[in-house]
Protein backbone atom coordinates (compact mmCIF):
# COMPACT_ATOMS: atom_id res chain seq x y z
CA UNK A 1 0.00 0.00 0.00
CA UNK A 2 0.89 3.37 -0.66
CA UNK A 3 -0.19 6.87 0.72
CA UNK A 4 -1.73 8.72 -2.18
CA UNK A 5 -0.91 11.79 0.13
CA UNK A 6 2.98 11.13 -0.77
CA UNK A 7 3.69 13.75 -3.11
CA UNK A 8 4.00 12.09 -6.47
CA UNK A 9 8.13 13.19 -8.05
CA UNK A 10 9.71 13.70 -11.45
CA UNK A 11 11.25 10.41 -11.16
CA UNK A 12 7.51 8.96 -11.06
CA UNK A 13 6.02 10.70 -13.69
CA UNK A 14 8.84 9.49 -16.18
CA UNK A 15 8.18 6.15 -14.83
CA UNK A 16 4.86 6.53 -15.01
CA UNK A 17 4.97 7.28 -18.69
CA UNK A 18 7.50 4.90 -19.75
CA UNK A 19 5.48 1.77 -17.85
CA UNK A 20 7.94 1.51 -14.98
CA UNK A 21 5.98 2.55 -12.00
CA UNK A 22 5.08 -0.08 -9.60
CA UNK A 23 1.34 -0.62 -10.30
CA UNK A 24 0.20 0.18 -6.84
CA UNK A 25 1.55 3.46 -7.44
CA UNK A 26 -0.09 4.19 -10.67
CA UNK A 27 -3.64 5.34 -9.75
CA UNK A 28 -2.04 7.76 -7.39
CA UNK A 29 0.11 9.29 -9.99
CA UNK A 30 -3.21 9.32 -11.62
CA UNK A 31 -5.32 11.32 -9.18
CA UNK A 32 -2.02 13.11 -8.54
CA UNK A 33 -2.46 14.36 -12.30
CA UNK A 34 -5.75 15.35 -12.21
CA UNK A 35 -5.45 17.79 -9.25
CA UNK A 36 -1.96 19.44 -11.13
CA UNK A 37 -2.42 20.40 -14.27
CA UNK A 38 1.55 21.63 -15.27
CA UNK A 39 2.10 18.14 -14.26
CA UNK A 40 -0.63 16.75 -16.30
CA UNK A 41 0.38 18.60 -19.35
CA UNK A 42 4.33 17.79 -19.11
CA UNK A 43 3.06 14.41 -18.92
CA UNK A 44 0.88 14.87 -22.05
CA UNK A 45 4.12 16.71 -23.88
CA UNK A 46 6.99 13.59 -23.21
CA UNK A 47 3.57 11.16 -25.14
CA UNK A 48 3.03 13.86 -27.75
CA UNK A 49 7.21 13.28 -27.94
CA UNK A 50 7.37 9.71 -28.24
CA UNK A 51 4.02 9.88 -31.02
CA UNK A 52 6.24 12.67 -33.55
CA UNK A 53 9.34 10.22 -32.84
CA UNK A 54 7.57 7.17 -33.79
CA UNK A 55 6.08 9.11 -36.86
CA UNK A 56 9.17 10.88 -38.18
CA UNK A 57 11.64 7.12 -38.06
CA UNK A 58 9.16 4.38 -38.45
CA UNK A 59 8.93 4.93 -41.62
CA UNK A 60 12.82 3.06 -41.70
CA UNK A 61 11.32 0.16 -40.73
CA UNK A 62 9.19 -0.52 -43.45
CA UNK A 63 12.52 0.40 -45.99
CA UNK A 64 13.90 -2.62 -47.53
CA UNK A 65 17.36 -3.40 -46.21
CA UNK A 66 20.02 -2.18 -48.26
CA UNK A 67 22.65 -5.20 -49.77
CA UNK A 68 25.39 -3.85 -47.84
CA UNK A 69 23.70 -4.69 -44.76
CA UNK A 70 22.55 -7.96 -45.85
CA UNK A 71 24.49 -11.22 -43.11
CA UNK A 72 25.04 -13.65 -45.82
CA UNK A 73 27.01 -10.67 -47.46
CA UNK A 74 28.95 -9.76 -44.73
CA UNK A 75 29.53 -13.41 -43.55
CA UNK A 76 30.25 -15.14 -47.08
CA UNK A 77 32.29 -12.65 -49.44
CA UNK A 78 33.15 -9.87 -47.14
CA UNK A 79 35.89 -9.34 -49.74
CA UNK A 80 34.65 -10.09 -53.26
CA UNK A 81 31.64 -7.92 -52.35
CA UNK A 82 34.10 -5.06 -51.18
CA UNK A 83 35.88 -5.50 -54.57
CA UNK A 84 32.82 -5.31 -56.45
CA UNK A 85 31.48 -2.21 -54.39
CA UNK A 86 35.00 -0.80 -55.44
CA UNK A 87 34.52 -1.45 -58.89
CA UNK A 88 30.78 0.00 -58.98
CA UNK A 89 31.95 2.96 -57.67
CA UNK A 90 34.79 3.64 -59.70
CA UNK A 91 32.21 2.20 -62.88
CA UNK A 92 30.01 5.16 -61.50
CA UNK A 93 32.90 7.62 -61.95
CA UNK A 94 34.06 7.13 -65.06
CA UNK A 95 30.85 7.10 -66.24
CA UNK A 96 30.66 10.79 -64.84
CA UNK A 97 28.61 10.13 -62.19
CA UNK A 98 29.46 11.07 -58.13
CA UNK A 99 27.62 14.14 -58.26
CA UNK A 100 25.95 12.95 -55.57
CA UNK A 101 29.50 11.49 -53.54
CA UNK A 102 30.90 15.39 -54.19
CA UNK A 103 27.57 16.60 -52.84
CA UNK A 104 27.72 14.61 -49.62
CA UNK A 105 30.78 15.51 -48.49
CA UNK A 106 29.96 19.11 -48.57
CA UNK A 107 27.18 18.82 -47.00
CA UNK A 108 26.83 15.87 -44.26
CA UNK A 109 28.57 15.53 -41.42
CA UNK A 110 31.52 14.09 -41.54
CA UNK A 111 31.69 10.75 -40.81
CA UNK A 112 35.26 8.72 -38.89
CA UNK A 113 36.31 8.27 -42.75
CA UNK A 114 35.73 11.98 -44.07
CA UNK A 115 37.92 13.16 -40.58
CA UNK A 116 40.36 10.72 -41.53
CA UNK A 117 40.28 11.60 -45.48
CA UNK A 118 39.90 15.48 -44.15
CA UNK A 119 43.80 14.35 -42.39
CA UNK A 120 45.22 13.39 -45.78
CA UNK A 121 44.06 16.09 -47.99
CA UNK A 122 45.58 18.22 -45.07
CA UNK A 123 48.90 16.22 -45.72
CA UNK A 124 48.64 16.35 -49.57
CA UNK A 125 48.07 19.77 -49.63
CA UNK A 126 51.04 20.39 -47.14
CA UNK A 127 53.65 18.77 -48.96
CA UNK A 128 52.65 18.56 -52.89
CA UNK A 129 53.88 22.44 -53.12
CA UNK A 130 57.80 21.22 -51.59
CA UNK A 131 60.01 21.60 -53.99
CA UNK A 132 63.08 20.35 -52.18
CA UNK A 133 61.98 18.56 -49.38
CA UNK A 134 58.57 16.96 -50.53
CA UNK A 135 59.45 13.76 -48.44
CA UNK A 136 61.51 12.13 -46.26
CA UNK A 137 62.98 8.87 -48.03
CA UNK A 138 63.43 9.49 -51.94
CA UNK A 139 61.97 7.09 -54.23
CA UNK A 140 65.25 5.98 -55.29
CA UNK A 141 65.47 4.09 -51.55
CA UNK A 142 61.86 2.17 -52.93
CA UNK A 143 63.13 -0.65 -50.78
CA UNK A 144 64.34 1.02 -47.51
CA UNK A 145 61.45 3.04 -47.35
CA UNK A 146 58.80 0.32 -48.07
CA UNK A 147 60.77 -1.96 -45.06
CA UNK A 148 60.76 1.45 -43.18
CA UNK A 149 57.42 2.23 -43.10
CA UNK A 150 56.04 -1.38 -42.98
CA UNK A 151 58.21 -1.45 -39.36
CA UNK A 152 56.62 2.26 -38.25
CA UNK A 153 53.24 1.10 -39.57
CA UNK A 154 52.84 -2.44 -38.23
CA UNK A 155 51.43 -3.61 -42.20
CA UNK A 156 52.94 -3.89 -45.04
CA UNK A 157 53.47 -1.01 -46.80
CA UNK A 158 53.79 -1.20 -50.48
CA UNK A 159 54.88 1.66 -52.91
CA UNK A 160 52.38 0.42 -56.01
CA UNK A 161 54.09 0.99 -59.51
CA UNK A 162 51.91 3.60 -61.39
CA UNK A 163 51.83 3.46 -64.76
CA UNK A 164 53.28 7.21 -65.70
CA UNK A 165 54.23 8.27 -62.00
CA UNK A 166 57.03 8.01 -60.79
CA UNK A 167 57.78 7.63 -57.34
CA UNK A 168 59.11 10.68 -55.36
CA UNK A 169 58.99 9.33 -51.87
CA UNK A 170 57.93 8.88 -48.94
CA UNK A 171 57.31 9.62 -45.13
CA UNK A 172 55.52 8.70 -41.82
CA UNK A 173 52.77 10.91 -40.51
CA UNK A 174 50.90 10.80 -37.27
CA UNK A 175 47.46 9.39 -37.89
CA UNK A 176 44.42 9.32 -36.44
CA UNK A 177 44.74 6.43 -34.39
CA UNK A 178 48.76 6.12 -34.70
CA UNK A 179 51.27 6.14 -37.56
CA UNK A 180 50.33 6.80 -41.01
CA UNK A 181 52.32 6.36 -44.43
CA UNK A 182 52.72 8.86 -47.12
CA UNK A 183 53.41 7.95 -50.05
CA UNK A 184 54.00 10.79 -52.95
CA UNK A 185 54.19 10.32 -56.63
CA UNK A 186 54.72 12.41 -59.75
CA UNK A 187 53.92 12.81 -64.06
CA UNK A 188 56.24 14.13 -65.91
CA UNK A 189 54.10 17.10 -65.81
CA UNK A 190 54.56 17.73 -62.29
CA UNK A 191 51.33 16.37 -61.38
CA UNK A 192 51.56 15.09 -57.93
CA UNK A 193 49.33 12.72 -56.52
CA UNK A 194 49.99 11.08 -52.67
CA UNK A 195 49.10 7.56 -51.12
CA UNK A 196 48.12 7.57 -47.36
CA UNK A 197 47.13 4.72 -45.08
CA UNK A 198 46.21 4.39 -41.63
CA UNK A 199 44.71 1.33 -39.25
CA UNK A 200 41.11 1.63 -39.74
CA UNK A 201 38.69 0.62 -37.31
CA UNK A 202 36.72 -1.22 -39.91
CA UNK A 203 37.41 -4.01 -42.20
CA UNK A 204 36.51 -2.60 -45.19
CA UNK A 205 33.97 -0.17 -46.58
CA UNK A 206 33.15 1.05 -50.40
CA UNK A 207 35.20 3.45 -52.27
CA UNK A 208 33.94 7.34 -51.83
CA UNK A 209 35.14 10.58 -53.26
CA UNK A 210 35.70 13.84 -51.26
CA UNK A 211 36.65 17.28 -52.80
CA UNK A 212 37.97 20.14 -51.25
CA UNK A 213 39.13 23.23 -52.66
CA UNK A 214 41.12 22.51 -55.65
CA UNK A 215 41.73 18.64 -54.69
CA UNK A 216 40.54 15.65 -54.81
CA UNK A 217 40.24 12.32 -52.96
CA UNK A 218 39.49 8.54 -53.06
CA UNK A 219 39.24 6.63 -49.82
CA UNK A 220 38.66 3.07 -48.89
CA UNK A 221 39.22 -0.03 -46.06
CA UNK A 222 40.48 -3.09 -46.95
CA UNK A 223 41.41 -5.49 -44.03
CA UNK A 224 41.48 -3.10 -41.56
CA UNK A 225 43.99 -0.61 -42.95
CA UNK A 226 42.13 3.13 -44.67
CA UNK A 227 43.81 4.20 -47.94
CA UNK A 228 43.19 7.85 -49.51
CA UNK A 229 44.43 8.83 -52.88
CA UNK A 230 44.61 12.37 -53.27
CA UNK A 231 45.26 14.21 -56.17
CA UNK A 232 43.83 17.32 -58.22
CA UNK A 233 40.22 17.43 -59.30
CA UNK A 234 40.24 15.98 -62.03
CA UNK A 235 37.98 12.60 -61.03
CA UNK A 236 38.91 10.37 -64.31
CA UNK A 237 42.32 10.82 -63.76
CA UNK A 238 42.28 10.64 -59.71
CA UNK A 239 39.99 7.47 -60.37
CA UNK A 240 42.41 5.39 -62.79
CA UNK A 241 45.35 6.45 -60.07
CA UNK A 242 42.92 4.83 -57.24
CA UNK A 243 42.21 2.00 -59.39
CA UNK A 244 45.76 0.64 -59.78
CA UNK A 245 46.73 1.11 -56.57
CA UNK A 246 43.66 -0.67 -55.28
CA UNK A 247 44.44 -3.53 -57.86
CA UNK A 248 47.97 -3.93 -56.59
CA UNK A 249 47.02 -3.88 -52.79
CA UNK A 250 44.77 -6.48 -53.66
CA UNK A 251 47.31 -8.55 -55.38
CA UNK A 252 50.11 -7.97 -52.79
CA UNK A 253 47.53 -9.27 -50.56
CA UNK A 254 47.30 -6.46 -48.27
CA UNK B 1 21.09 -20.17 -41.11
CA UNK B 2 21.80 -20.29 -37.58
CA UNK B 3 19.35 -19.14 -34.68
CA UNK B 4 21.90 -16.52 -33.64
CA UNK B 5 21.98 -15.19 -37.02
CA UNK B 6 18.62 -14.84 -37.48
CA UNK B 7 17.92 -13.28 -34.21
CA UNK B 8 20.82 -10.59 -35.35
CA UNK B 9 18.84 -10.84 -39.01
CA UNK B 10 15.40 -9.83 -37.08
CA UNK B 11 16.80 -7.20 -35.35
CA UNK B 12 18.56 -4.63 -38.70
CA UNK B 13 15.32 -2.58 -39.11
CA UNK B 14 15.30 -1.91 -35.79
CA UNK B 15 18.92 -0.98 -35.53
CA UNK B 16 18.61 1.31 -38.52
CA UNK B 17 15.94 3.25 -37.18
CA UNK B 18 17.65 3.90 -33.70
CA UNK B 19 21.15 4.71 -36.05
CA UNK B 20 19.33 7.09 -37.98
CA UNK B 21 17.68 9.31 -35.03
CA UNK B 22 20.85 9.11 -33.61
CA UNK B 23 22.76 10.61 -36.30
CA UNK B 24 20.88 11.91 -38.85
CA UNK B 25 22.50 10.81 -42.13
CA UNK B 26 21.09 7.98 -43.59
CA UNK B 27 24.57 6.71 -45.32
CA UNK B 28 26.75 7.48 -41.81
CA UNK B 29 23.60 5.18 -39.58
CA UNK B 30 23.90 2.62 -42.26
CA UNK B 31 27.75 2.49 -41.89
CA UNK B 32 27.37 2.04 -38.38
CA UNK B 33 24.67 -0.42 -38.33
CA UNK B 34 27.30 -2.20 -40.92
CA UNK B 35 29.87 -1.81 -38.29
CA UNK B 36 28.01 -3.16 -35.54
CA UNK B 37 27.15 -6.18 -37.73
CA UNK B 38 30.34 -7.02 -38.98
CA UNK B 39 31.31 -6.60 -35.11
CA UNK B 40 28.45 -9.42 -34.07
CA UNK B 41 29.51 -11.68 -36.68
CA UNK B 42 32.91 -11.78 -35.78
CA UNK B 43 31.97 -12.27 -32.02
CA UNK B 44 29.09 -14.84 -32.96
CA UNK B 45 31.28 -17.80 -31.26
CA UNK B 46 31.68 -15.56 -28.17
CA UNK B 47 28.34 -14.97 -28.01
CA UNK B 48 27.06 -17.16 -24.87
CA UNK B 49 23.50 -16.47 -24.38
CA UNK B 50 21.52 -13.65 -23.20
CA UNK B 51 19.48 -10.71 -24.74
CA UNK B 52 21.22 -10.41 -28.32
CA UNK B 53 18.80 -6.88 -29.10
CA UNK B 54 20.65 -5.33 -25.81
CA UNK B 55 23.73 -6.56 -27.17
CA UNK B 56 23.49 -4.78 -30.56
CA UNK B 57 22.04 -2.04 -28.99
CA UNK B 58 25.48 -1.71 -27.05
CA UNK B 59 27.77 -2.27 -29.75
CA UNK B 60 26.12 0.49 -31.59
CA UNK B 61 26.24 2.96 -29.07
CA UNK B 62 29.61 2.15 -28.70
CA UNK B 63 30.48 2.65 -32.04
CA UNK B 64 28.96 5.83 -32.01
CA UNK B 65 30.85 7.23 -29.17
CA UNK B 66 34.27 6.55 -31.10
CA UNK B 67 32.96 7.89 -33.84
CA UNK B 68 32.18 11.12 -32.55
CA UNK B 69 35.33 11.04 -30.44
CA UNK B 70 37.17 11.01 -33.75
CA UNK B 71 35.08 13.70 -34.43
CA UNK B 72 35.75 15.90 -31.94
CA UNK B 73 38.55 17.93 -33.04
CA UNK B 74 36.82 18.80 -36.08
CA UNK B 75 34.19 21.09 -36.04
CA UNK B 76 30.57 21.13 -35.76
CA UNK B 77 28.58 20.67 -38.85
CA UNK B 78 25.34 22.69 -38.29
CA UNK B 79 22.66 21.79 -41.10
CA UNK B 80 21.07 25.02 -42.39
CA UNK B 81 17.73 26.06 -41.27
CA UNK B 82 14.99 24.60 -43.77
CA UNK B 83 11.88 26.18 -42.65
CA UNK B 84 9.39 25.34 -44.97
CA UNK B 85 6.08 26.95 -44.45
CA UNK B 86 4.12 24.79 -46.69
CA UNK B 87 5.17 21.81 -44.60
CA UNK B 88 2.20 19.92 -43.44
CA UNK B 89 1.81 20.03 -39.72
CA UNK B 90 3.52 16.12 -39.45
CA UNK B 91 6.21 16.98 -41.67
CA UNK B 92 7.36 20.13 -39.51
CA UNK B 93 6.38 18.55 -36.25
CA UNK B 94 9.17 15.67 -37.78
CA UNK B 95 11.50 18.46 -38.49
CA UNK B 96 11.12 20.11 -35.01
CA UNK B 97 12.24 17.06 -33.20
CA UNK B 98 15.11 16.03 -35.92
CA UNK B 99 16.88 19.58 -34.63
CA UNK B 100 15.91 19.30 -31.12
CA UNK B 101 17.54 15.77 -31.09
CA UNK B 102 20.47 17.44 -33.13
CA UNK B 103 21.17 19.61 -29.82
CA UNK B 104 21.15 16.97 -27.08
CA UNK B 105 24.50 15.86 -25.73
CA UNK B 106 24.91 12.57 -26.93
CA UNK B 107 24.52 10.43 -24.36
CA UNK B 108 21.02 12.26 -23.33
CA UNK B 109 19.89 11.49 -27.04
CA UNK B 110 20.58 7.99 -26.75
CA UNK B 111 18.83 7.29 -23.63
CA UNK B 112 15.94 9.31 -25.15
CA UNK B 113 16.11 7.22 -28.43
CA UNK B 114 16.09 3.93 -26.64
CA UNK B 115 13.77 4.63 -24.19
CA UNK B 116 11.33 6.28 -26.59
CA UNK B 117 11.72 5.17 -30.02
CA UNK B 118 12.88 1.70 -29.00
CA UNK B 119 11.09 0.94 -25.77
CA UNK B 120 13.73 -0.29 -24.17
CA UNK B 121 13.39 -0.33 -20.17
CA UNK B 122 15.04 2.20 -17.66
CA UNK B 123 17.51 -1.31 -16.50
CA UNK B 124 18.32 -2.05 -20.12
CA UNK B 125 19.51 1.13 -21.14
CA UNK B 126 21.33 0.91 -17.73
CA UNK B 127 23.49 -1.77 -19.05
CA UNK B 128 23.97 -0.40 -22.74
CA UNK B 129 25.16 2.67 -21.53
CA UNK B 130 27.54 1.11 -18.87
CA UNK B 131 26.00 3.46 -16.16
CA UNK B 132 23.06 3.37 -13.09
CA UNK B 133 19.29 3.44 -13.40
CA UNK B 134 19.58 6.92 -11.70
CA UNK B 135 21.94 7.89 -14.41
CA UNK B 136 19.20 6.97 -16.71
CA UNK B 137 16.46 8.64 -15.10
CA UNK B 138 18.09 11.57 -15.19
CA UNK B 139 19.24 12.04 -18.44
CA UNK B 140 16.25 11.33 -19.82
CA UNK B 141 14.30 13.74 -17.26
CA UNK B 142 16.87 16.45 -18.68
CA UNK B 143 16.84 15.03 -22.47
CA UNK B 144 13.00 15.53 -22.61
CA UNK B 145 12.86 18.49 -20.60
CA UNK B 146 15.33 20.16 -23.38
CA UNK B 147 13.65 18.85 -26.41
CA UNK B 148 10.29 19.99 -24.71
CA UNK B 149 11.60 23.62 -24.47
CA UNK B 150 13.31 23.42 -27.86
CA UNK B 151 10.29 22.44 -29.43
CA UNK B 152 7.66 24.65 -27.99
CA UNK B 153 10.67 27.98 -28.68
CA UNK B 154 10.67 26.83 -32.27
CA UNK B 155 6.91 26.72 -33.18
CA UNK B 156 4.99 30.26 -32.98
CA UNK B 157 2.46 30.15 -31.18
CA UNK B 158 -0.07 30.84 -34.04
CA UNK B 159 0.63 27.25 -35.71
CA UNK B 160 -0.08 25.46 -32.44
CA UNK B 161 -3.64 26.74 -32.92
CA UNK B 162 -5.81 23.09 -34.56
Amino acid sequence: MTDPNIPVTEDELHAYVDNELPAERRSDVEAWLATHPDDAARVQSWRAMAETLHARYDGVLDEAVPKRLELERLVRQPRRWVYGAVAATLAAFIAGGGVGWVARGATAAPSTFQSFTLDALDAHRLYVVEVRHPVEVPGSERDHLQQWLTKRCGWDVRAPDLSGLKLVGGRLLPGPSGPASFLMYESTSGERFTVYTAKAKTEATQMRYAAQGSDGALFWADRGVAYVVSGGTDRNRLTQVAQAVYDQMEKSGG
Amino acid sequence: MTAFRQSVEAMIPALRRYARALVRDTDIADDLVQDTLVRALRSERLFLGGDIRSWLYTILTNLNKNRRRSLARRPAFMPLLDNNADASGTEAEGRDIERALSTLVEEQRSVLLLVMLEGMSYREVADIQGVPIGTVMSRLARARAHVRASIEGQRPALRRVK
